[in-house]
């Protein structure tokens, strides 16, 4: 069975002025479907680089990076968007949903790009809002929920185009200690009843305990990769 | 396709709407350029068609032949110059000179008339009654002069409506006695209302009196048989050169004028002068709507402008709109409508606002204006390429934003 994910000697070289940074030096690894990862390390580790690549928000220096057995690598930058529309979900520590939008609105975001018609996109993302238990309080803008509701709003959007990989960057960094725990506790039950594969980035243990698989950057290579027995 | 469409607009003027000072002002420009430009064009036109009008008014393919040489401009009927044509020349033209269809032999002056207690000063045509064909005029009561009466002197006048109003206010002329210079005249018809020329003429303020009558009662006592003008009337416009130059030959024998000698009369032809006159209205018209075109352009600028700062504004946004699939054309149709929606909205409003600028001018200023839808639909998609052409390079921006500096900026 071949993996999701697989990574070969990824590395990122990106210019800072006059200054070369090796983000990444070297990466290596695999992920399976339905697999919950967390991936941890300090600022400047790599990880949020390694994050933007798998999301195809960035393109590799050098390195293989296949999703599904299949490369970025010659694509186009419109084709990138398409893949990302298709097989990524995103959700970030701010949130980054679209104000003076309803949620309902926000959760159709990713159908829209993805052509589907007006009535179809209402019927999924109704759905999409029911999963995350905000239904009825669609109408709502951003403005109007509080910090767990937004990150619902974000992860029923991250959801709704069906993607292969859900990439969430510190989900809970902007939350309490209890909305966490529930946002957390979707995560779960999202991987274990959907089977939907999850990479999260975070620094707090408390958070990557709720991951499978923890994978631990420095200094732009993999320094650790363990299996939790959960 | 559709439903994007509808949904763009959506969109778009949900964007336009967080910011409703900022839209407004904007538009402004549009609004301003676009009912400039209609105003202008509505001036210009007014004044292309009523120059077009006196054109067709005038009676076509006329020539005026005067006394005097042609050192005088335009076309000057004073009473001051001295006549040195006659009614025997003004006959030779129309025997001898075979694209001529109709002559009206003409002496002209200034005169009072008087009815009752009121009295009126204009201007009396002593002429033939082919006048009144040749320079189309008809009579809205009463009868023309006739040959018996140019024969007989008799004294007779026809009347303009101007005149008609201020002796005789209501009342009907006809048969009624006026004196013209203290000789009293009978009005044996009242001509129909022409209007105001071109320049501002009222035409119907005038009177026309048999040309003999004229000669022997009114202006003709110190030149005798001599009539200042002579009225010819063309067959055809293509033999109008031929005509004015085989007037000019005919003249000059019969005036026995010498070679190297000045004409003692000129001749102008009425419809080059009016041509011309068109065509300058025509180049101001054009002027006009091209320096209104360039508020519009202005507007334009402001556009591009507001939509630069939008775009810096919702950096974030397109990050977030990136990173979950839009293309970069999704970005570029998106900030392209909005620019669109701009100036299509300040294009209606500036229509609105010229339709009833002009309006309001032309109740005060007197000045004839006309509306074209052609114009009006014109003005309205210049706007829309103003918004799209001055929206264009904003939008370029936001499409070629990196998704991940997007998503950081703050």
């Amino acid at each position: 069975m071949q993996p999701l994910i697989r990574v070969r000697d990824l590395v990122k070289i990106y210019r800072l002025g006059e200054v070369e940074v090796h983000a990444l030096r070297g990466i290596s690894l695999s992920i399976d479907k339905g697999e919950f990862v967390a991936i941890m390390g300090a600022s400047g580790s790599g990880k949020s680089t390694f994050m933007n690549i798998l999301g195809f928000l960035d393109r590799p220096t050098s390195g293989e990076y296949l999703l599904e057995g299949r490369s970025g690598e010659h694509l186009t930058r419109d084709e990138l968007a398409e893949i990302r529309n298709q097989k990524i979900g995103f959700v970030f520590q701010g949130f980054n949903l679209l104000a003076r939008t309803s949620g309902l609105e926000n959760i159709e975001l990713p159908l829209i790009y993805g052509q589907i018609p007006s009535r179809k996109r209402k019927e999924i993302a109704q759905k999409a809002l029911t999963a995350v238990g905000l239904e009825g309080r669609g109408h709502h803008q951003p403005s109007q929920l509080s910090g767990g509701e937004q990150q619902r709003v974000a992860i029923a959007r991250a959801l709704v185009n069906q993607p292969s990989i859900l990439l969430a960057d510190e989900p809970t960094g902007n939350l309490d200690s209890k909305t966490s725990a529930e946002i957390m506790a979707i995560f779960q039950r999202l991987n274990r009843e959907m089977n939907i594969t999850i990479i999260m980035i975070t620094h707090e243990p408390d958070i990557a305990s709720f991951a499978r698989r923890k994978i631990l950057f420095r200094d732009g290579k993999v320094v650790d990769d363990r299996n939790s027995g959960l | 396709m559709m439903t994007t469409l509808v949904a763009s607009l959506r969109i778009a003027l949900r964007a336009l709407m967080v910011n409703k000072m900022r839209s407004a002002l904007t538009m402004l420009g549009i609004i301003i350029g676009v009912g400039a430009v209609i105003a202008m064009i509505a001036v210009g036109s007014g004044a292309k068609k009523r120059i077009a009008d006196q054109i067709a008014s005038m009676g076509s393919n006329i020539l005026i032949v005067l006394s005097g040489s042609a050192t005088s401009g335009g076309i000057r009927w004073g009473a001051g110059t001295v006549p040195t044509l006659t009614v025997e020349d003004a006959k030779a033209i129309l025997t001898e000179i075979q694209g001529v269809k109709y002559v009206a032999p003409n002496l002209t002056g200034i005169a009072q008339l008087v009815f009752g207690n009121q009295n009126w000063s204009t201007i009396v045509y002593g002429s033939t009654p082919e006048i009144v064909d040749i320079r189309d005029w008809f009579l809205s009561s009463g009868r023309n002069f006739t040959q018996q009466d140019i024969d007989g002197a008799t004294k007779v006048c026809l009347l303009g409506k101007t005149v008609v109003e201020n002796l005789f206010g209501g009342m009907d002329p006809i048969g009624q006695v006026i004196r013209i210079k203290k000789v009293p005249f009978i009005v044996i018809g009242v001509l129909a209302p022409k209007g105001q020329s071109a320049w501002g003429q009222d035409q119907d303020d005038l009177v026309f009196v048999p040309l003999t009558t004229a000669q022997k009662r009114l202006f003709g006592m110190q030149f005798p048989g001599m009539v200042r003008t002579i009225t010819v009337q063309a067959r055809e416009p293509d033999v109008m050169k031929t005509v004015e130059e085989q007037i000019i030959e005919l003249l000059r024998q019969r005036h026995r004028i010498q070679p190297g000698q000045d004409n003692d009369f000129s001749v102008r032809n009425l419809t080059e002068v009016m041509s011309s006159a068109e065509q300058s209205a025509k180049v101001m018209s054009l002027l006009l709507g091209a320096i209104a075109s360039i508020s519009l352009i202005v507007g334009g600028i402001g556009i591009m402008n507001i939509m630069l700062v939008s775009v810096t504004e919702r950096t974030r946004e397109i990050g977030i709109r990136m990173a979950v699939g839009a293309k970069g054309r999704d970005i570029l149709f998106q900030f392209l409508i909005e620019s669109l929606v701009l100036s299509l909205i300040g294009g209606t409003l500036g229509i609105g606002i010229g339709v009833a600028g002009t309006l309001i001018l032309s109740t005060f200023t007197q000045w004839p204006t006309l509306f074209s839808i052609k114009a009006i639909l014109l003005a309205f998609l210049f706007a829309g390429s103003v918004g799209v052409f001055f929206g264009f390079y904003p939008a370029r921006k936001a499409s070629l934003l990196n998704p991940i500096e997007a998503l950081r900026y703050e």
